[in-house]
């Protein structure tokens, strides 16, 4: 105890040396006289001070019942140890409002993490209150809720970020404490302050606490005196740049430089030569002051073969702080993690306790309550590690560690948050298994990972078990916007060991089936297939240096040899097979909702049967569909197929081109929403799942089978031009262009974005890859950059516009009558 | 239906005379039942009695492991206002079970012996199911164990399917379905590949692919009259020129009637004629929609003394769309090639019409008409063109690009049609709403057919191929078992039947008219099996006034107004094909199997009957006639009937509308039944029966 309070003064002197914000530094060592007095209470109240009792019991319940054996989270239920206290006395001050256990929580939050703490919350028996912005009215975590508060339109700066329309809500509907999940108001201290403040309590760790980890500089500083190893790097709080070259310059390259206020890879720029460092200094400046109000950078030396490990820490109001073991969240593509596991594969026991042990020192030296991540960096050559930082909330990926230890962590907070004393000691905790998380988003991998945003047509995760977990706030029909993270689930599968978790996770991932946007499923998919990820060979550059293989672009099939090649070649084989398939279900799934449709207009008979009958000759159905492939952009393969009916609902297909294919189809009662099906194939009896939806002008089909999915569209018939006036055009070159898409030398939105900056003019010259504008998606920039040399014609965007994925931007008329490559669309 | 149904309610006596000590029960509603036919294990039960709260007396939790559930309870649960009429008694006895029910869909009951948990699926009030027999599923029969109905009804398989005649039999149709699909191949082609392809290289489809287009997709079609004109010109005419069927658009079921131009240029011949006119009689007759895919040159020129002057000729056809337009039935033409003339009437005369740009012309007369009679030198797009029809003459409503875009917009028609034309309003749905098939597959017909036309068989055996359950419930079996009758359902529709199971006595005959009568006065459809010789004659058979026995079937099946549908199973011979309404007696539909006979009687006998009188003739002219020459006679009459009453020479004259794969007729009989109920049901009145 002794140490801790040296640490934390240790802690306070240099907070009150770097900032002036000495009200802050006050009030926190209130907080901790609190505490104090809280452990009075213990006695008087003649309960069992941390220890003993609660944890006994939490013992018995690993024992007997093994969390994943039963329905998750099953953690066994703590025993409240407070019991009501102060409900009798009628003054209610902030103080007595901070007593009692909570029995109602306002989630300051959207999406999966609201639903995931709703889940907690109802298991406890506690009363939840969502919030919600326009874009949210009708989102599941307003749904699960019990009750939910409406706070302003779709921007988050107007409604999830905004600290007084929350505290209202929880005003309102009497809510005793609030839940911020991750992102948003999580770590903002004002925020937690204005919370205790109100008399109701902050569910995280002291607003000290958030200070002085969310400032990169002071926490590196006070983990330097705590003894925690921090990367070589300039902290300070002199902004010039001249200085900041120069320290870069001592630190050596590679460098980093990151926004102090930073986190989740805003603001962030690896700078590897000096020349570049001015560019990408005002870069990140710029995304800083956009995504956190505050331009400030730091610099670290920027470790080329680094791994990226995690200790989850857990601290209570009586100073108890243990570690739940580490993750490794290596796999990260634009500095943002995919792909999570726990434990970290490849290390030693001594070094997990040596982790875990630094992580529970950089934790008490801040004073930490509830739970928190220190994140480490690990130089994988020399195997050390570093601190990076401290994220002072419940992680997106806490459901690894829960699935490993058998802990409910949300219930852990709330339990702190109650002022109860940790569940469990560091000697009771321990790792059984191992699991993995993967990060499903709406994104485009082929175009660089790019945001998307859309509607879920289709949505049907795999089946949650008690070795699976989706965590998800979207369901089918909903839809993923622009405003906030495209995150759309997370899945988490658990085995006995690494390998047997990555195949069960490779499955659900094969059963993870979205429609509707681009998702970086097949991404996730190979990455879980790749021989250096199943070796464990784990590492912040892991996309990097594997990208040839997880992301066959489309310049690399420009090339008859490649390898890309090959695979199309053979996906596209595939992909007329599928497409028999698809055809079969598409004539199975038209029937049935024949049927449905039908029951009430016809009645009964043989009508609705959709058994194609004819009289004395069998009915075949002609089919035009082009194969849309997953993993590259802009290819696709057009699929010919006739379809026979025969009796008894065989069908047979006949796919058109090069090697024809000839497939006898049989098809088997279908589930319930008419897309489940099961197929006899030529003798092989596969499941197969079917969504059509159509959109923006476009039939989309998608067929799930095996392990593999298939996007096709169908052509659609447009008859817009009735009475046209173009009378001389024969009909034929009329009908190409019902079907035309995007002429050649217009420029599309990558993505759907804002437009920040308008770099060129109508009539304005441009050379191939020159920028044109800069947009602006889920606080990324991405710079639009001209497919061809021309002149820009039809430019009408202005600062600000909302642009949509696939808008045309601009066209840009060609001097010369050649065909430009492919799109670029890099972005900075 | 299921309120009515489940008003036979399942009695707490009835389930302790069973044993039944405790017990659950778990209510389905009747749709949900039936949509989770087929995957019984995937099901979950809509309705449990211990979560019911408005159940009188009911205590939901106690209720499910009652020792003894108040009568009043289930008499609520069973006669419901949410109408249930499927329950699930699970059997709980000594058991302390967790309630949850033990689902087995292979079985319709289950007893687990000791651990004492018996599980039944009951229909209460129903007959014993047999589940759709769909997609290759297991056949499932769910028993009912609280009414008498099980069993009693079901016709036994008696074809053998290993046996040596099954086996001749099966081959001698095969043959005979052979000739059929090549016959019916070969229309499908059209008139030649040269004019298919002149016809395609306009952007054109044939007539049946604008019908797959038009119609829903993966929806039947039922053509009619396909081999028309077969042999009757010395040209070939390929379906008569025309392609008609019923088929569902937006669900609606409509006639459609689209011409074929690559058959001497869609002109009217007179069986093209006829056909169209039967088409419209259909409609008529049963208040479908028509759809007129109009590319016709008008009537055939060289034969217009047979096909334009007389009642039901060529302007037969603007009349019955002018007489059905009064009626209300919808009548639509897509203008997708020329309508010259006569023709022009069609989408003229039409309640709405679609043309399409470049193809489809409509005009009185033609640019060399035009030419010869005015001078006028005009192209055929301005003269009649889409963009004049619909922009200037108002000839035309719907301006289409192509045809793909025209069909489109006949299907758009289709869909605001709205109640046009339908009068069925609110009719007791007596359908059943789970379908059950057959018990024996419906290619075991083929084998059925005596490959001898002379071997009689029992017509009960194509009962029980063609309704649903094999269940036929006989009418008047001992009496005049000569013609069967009875009640039965096809695709849950009730039907009665009349099937011929040998010669018409005095006594058959009254029992037909009976039958028919019943039937007529409780708008039962019925359906006829003709296989009849005819009449029985003789002097008894005259003494016991077959002739008005006769009369009497006659006048009942000429007034009955129910939808009657034919098929011919076997020969149509004599005053049977009357009594068994044969085409005069205005079937709603008639169809052959490939081995049908229709004549006035056996060409053995006509050829006798013949013989004797030339016979006669040269004896009184005192001539001699050897018997070589008579056979010769003989032979030649046979012959002659031979030919006449086969059934392409009767389908190409459009005596019936179509011949059809006996494996089918279950299909096409449920396709007929379900187009032919949609009129409101009338009130048959008779003449004077001679008693």
């Amino acid at each position: 105890m002794s140490r801790r309070s040296d640490l934390y003064t240790q802690g306070l002197k240099l907070l009150l040396q770097q900032r002036s914000s000495c009200g802050l530094a006050l009030r926190s060592s209130s907080a901790l006289i609190s505490n104090g007095s809280r452990d009075f209470n213990y006695s008087r109240q003649g309960r069992v001070p941390p220890t003993s009792d609660v944890s006994s019991r939490f013992k018995s319940h690993l024992r007997l019942g093994r969390f994943w054996n039963t329905q998750w989270p099953a953690v066994g239920q703590c025993h409240r140890a407070f019991s009501a206290t102060s409900s009798s006395q009628s003054s209610a001050s902030v103080e007595e409002k901070l007593k009692g256990p909570i029995d109602k929580i306002l989630i300051a939050n959207r999406g999966e993490i609201a639903c995931r703490v709703i889940k907690t919350a109802k298991r406890l028996g506690i009363k939840t209150v969502a919030v919600y912005s326009d874009a949210d009215r009708f989102s599941m975590h307003v749904k699960s809720a019990d009750e939910a508060v409406h706070i302003g339109p779709a921007p988050a700066s107007l409604s999830y970020l905004s600290a007084e329309k929350i505290l209202a809500a929880a005003r309102s509907t009497n809510a005793k404490a609030i839940h911020p999940g991750y992102g948003f108001l999580s770590e903002n201290v004002h925020f937690a302050e204005s919370c205790k403040k109100e008399g109701i309590r902050f569910i995280g760790p002291p607003s000290t606490a958030i200070h002085a980890m969310g400032d990169k500089s002071v926490s590196k500083k006070l983990m330097e005196a705590a003894g925690v190893a921090v990367v070589p790097g300039y902290h300070g709080d002199d902004q010039d740049i001249d200085l900041l070259q120069s320290e870069a310059r001592r630190i050596g390259y590679p460098v980093l430089i990151k926004a102090t206020q930073g986190g989740g890879g805003k603001g962030m720029r690896i700078v590897l030569e000096e020349n570049e460092f001015l560019d990408c200094l005002s870069s990140a400046q710029r995304e800083a002051m956009a995504a956190f109000g505050d331009s400030r950078v730091l610099i670290e030396k920027y470790l080329t073969r680094p791994r990226h490990i995690e200790v989850q820490i857990f601290g209570d109001m009586h100073g108890n702080v243990v570690h739940l073991f580490e993750r490794d969240c290596s796999v990260q593509r634009r500095h943002q993690k995919i792909i999570e596991e726990a434990p970290a594969p490849g290390i030693s026991e001594e070094f997990r306790q040596q982790i875990g042990q630094a992580a529970v020192n950089a934790a008490k030296a801040v004073g930490y309550e509830s739970a928190g991540t220190v994140e480490f960096i690990v130089d994988t050559l020399t195997g050390k590690f570093y601190f990076m930082e401290m994220n002072t909330r419940l992680q997106v990926e806490h459901p690894i560690t829960e699935m490993v230890t058998g802990q409910d962590l949300v219930e852990w907070q709330i339990l702190v948050a109650n002022g109860e004393p940790l569940p469990l000691q560091q000697d009771q905790l321990q790792i059984s298994g191992h699991a993995f998380e993967a990060r499903i988003y709406a994104e485009n991998v082929p175009r660089g990972f790019l945001p998307a945003a859309g509607t879920l047509h289709h949505y049907n995760p795999p089946p949650v078990s008690s070795t699976v977990r989706v965590e998800t706030g979207v369901g089918e029909g909903d839809s993923v916007s622009v405003y906030y993270d495209p995150m759309i689930a997370k899945l988490v599968a658990w085995g006995h060991d690494r390998s047997a978790a990555l195949v069960k996770l490779h499955d659900c991932l094969s059963k993870f089936q979205i429609a509707g946007l681009p998702t970086n499923i097949p991404f996730l998919k190979a990455l879980a297939k790749h021989p250096a990820f199943v070796a464990g060979e784990v590492g912040t550059h892991f996309i990097d240096q594997y990208r040839e293989e997880l992301l066959p672009s489309a310049s690399n099939t420009g090339h008859e040899s490649s390898r890309a090649a090959v695979s199309i070649h053979l996906d596209a084989k595939a992909a007329r097979q599928a497409a028999a398939i698809a055809a079969v279900g598409m004539c199975l799934t038209s029937s049935l909702g024949l049927q449905v449709l039908k029951t009430g207009v016809e009645g009964w008979g043989g009508w609705n049967s959709g058994s194609g009958f004819r009289l004395n000759h069998s009915y075949s159905r002609l089919m035009t569909m082009e194969w849309k492939s997953d993993t590259l952009e802009n290819s696709s393969v057009p699929i010919k197929l006739s379809t026979t009916y025969d009796r008894n609902a065989n069908f047979t297909v006949e796919v058109q081109g090069e090697e024809p294919l000839r497939l006898t189809v049989t098809g088997q009662s279908p589930g319930d929403r008419c897309r489940d099906l099961r197929l006899d194939v030529d003798g092989q009896s596969t499941n197969v799942s079917l969504a059509q939806y159509f959109q923006n002008g476009i039939n989309s089909v998608h067929l799930w089978q095996e392990d593999q999915h298939y996007h096709f569209t169908v052509p659609w018939l447009s008859f817009e031009r009735e009475e046209s006036d173009d009378e001389q055009g024969s009909d034929k070159s009329h009908r190409e262009q019902t079907y035309s898409t995007t002429a050649i030398g217009s420029v599309t939105a990558p993505m759907a974005g804002r437009v920040v900056k308008v770099l060129v003019e109508n009539g304005a010259r441009v050379k191939k890859g020159e920028p044109l504008l800069v947009l602006e998606a889920m606080k990324m920039e991405h710079v639009v950059r001209a497919p061809v040399e021309g002149l820009v014609d039809g430019a009408h965007l202005v600062v600000g516009q909302q642009v949509n994925d696939n808008m045309v931007l601009l066209q840009i008329k060609e001097r010369r009558q050649n065909l430009p490559d492919e799109d670029d669309d890099d972005s900075e | 239906m299921g309120r009515a149904v489940a008003n036979r309610s399942i009695s707490t006596a009835s389930l302790l005379r069973r044993g039944y000590d405790r017990w659950k029960i778990e209510i389905a509603r009747s749709a949900a039942w039936s949509s989770a036919t087929d995957s019984l294990c995937r099901r979950k039960p809509l309705f449990d009695v211990r979560g019911v709260t408005n159940f009188t007396n009911s205590s939901s939790q106690k209720s499910c492991r009652g020792v003894l559930q108040p009568e009043c309870d289930l008499q609520a649960a069973t006669s419901g206002s949410i109408g249930f009429s499927h329950i699930k008694v699970t059997r709980t006895a000594g058991l302390k079970t967790d309630g949850r029910p033990s689902f087995n869909p292979s079985c319709a009951m289950r007893d687990d012996g000791f651990t004492g948990r018996q599980t039944e699926r009951l229909r209460i009030g129903g007959t014993p199911t047999t589940q759709l027999r769909k997609h290759g599923a297991a056949l499932r029969t769910v028993r009912n164990f609280v009414s008498l109905d099980y069993g009693m009804n079901v016709l036994k398989d008696s074809v053998d399917t290993q046996s040596q005649s099954f086996k001749t039999n099966l081959k001698a149709m095969e043959e005979l379905l052979v000739e059929l699909r090549q016959h019916v191949e070969k229309v499908r082609l059209g008139g030649g590949t040269k004019a298919v392809e002149r016809h395609k290289s306009r952007n054109k489809f044939l007539p049946r692919e604008r019908i797959d287009n038009l119609l829903d997709p993966g929806a039947p079609f039922l053509e009619l009259s396909q081999l028309a004109g077969h042999e009757l010109y010395d040209e070939p005419l390929p379906s008569g020129g025309i392609v008609t069927g019923i088929g569902p658009i937006h669900g609606r079921l409509c006639m459609l009637v689209a011409n074929d131009p690559t058959v001497k240029g869609g002109t009217y011949y007179p069986i093209t004629v006829k056909k169209h006119l039967r088409a419209q009689e259909i409609a008529a007759q049963n208040h479908l929609p028509c759809i007129y895919l109009v590319d016709s040159g008008g009537a055939n020129l060289p034969r217009q003394a047979e096909v334009f002057p007389d009642r039901d000729h060529f302007g037969r056809i603007f009349f019955n769309q002018a007489q059905m337009s009064e009626a209300g039935i919808p009548q639509i033409a897509l203008v997708l090639g020329s309508c010259t003339a006569g023709g022009a009437y069609v989408p003229a005369m039409a309640d709405e019409s679609v043309i399409v740009k470049g193809n489809g012309t409509i005009f009185l007369a033609g640019p060399p008409l035009v030419k010869a009679a005015t001078g006028e030198v005009v192209s055929a797009e301005d003269l009649g063109g889409a963009t004049l029809h619909c922009s200037v003459s108002g000839v035309s409503d719907y301006f289409a690009n192509d045809e793909m875009h025209a069909l489109a917009t006949g299907r758009k028609i289709v869909r605001n049609l709205h109640h046009a034309g339908i009068t069925k309003q609110a009719m007791v749905n007596s359908a059943e709403a789970t379908v059950r098939e057959p018990l024996y597959p419906p290619e075991g017909l083929r084998g059925i057919i005596p490959a001898d036309r002379r071997q009689s068989y029992d017509i009960r055996s194509v009962i029980a191929h063609l309704v649903d359950g094999s269940e036929f419930d006989e009418f008047k079996k001992l009496y005049g078992p000569t013609l069967v009758t009875g009640f039965a359902r096809i695709n849950g529709q009730p039907v009665g039947i009349v099937g011929n199971n040998g010669i018409l006595f005095t006594e058959s005959a009254l029992k037909g008219a009976h039958f028919i009568q019943l039937c007529a006065q409780r708008h039962i459809p019925l359906i006829f099996l003709q296989n009849i010789t005819g009449f029985m004659v003789g002097s008894r058979a005259e003494a016991s006034g077959i002739a008005k026995a006769g009369a009497k079937m006659v006048m009942a099946v000429a007034c009955a107004k129910v939808p009657k549908i034919t098929i011919v199973v076997g020969g149509s011979y004599g005053a049977g094909n009357y009594g068994m309404c044969g085409r005069a007696y205005s079937p709603n539909f008639l169809f052959l199997w490939p081995n049908a006979r229709i004549s006035v009687m056996g060409g053995a006998q006509a050829a006798g009957v013949l013989a004797q009188v030339e016979s006669d003739k040269r004896k009184r002219e005192g001539k001699v006639w050897n018997s070589d020459e008579e056979e010769a006679f003989k032979d030649k009459v046979v012959a002659a009937y031979e030919r006449e009453g086969n059934p392409y020479y009767a389908s190409a004259r459009l005596w019936d509308d179509g011949i059809i794969d006996p494996a089918d007729t279950r299909q096409v009989l449920s396709l007929c039944l379900s187009a032919s109920t949609k009129t409101a049901p009338q009130v048959s009145s008779y003449g004077v029966f001679r008693m």
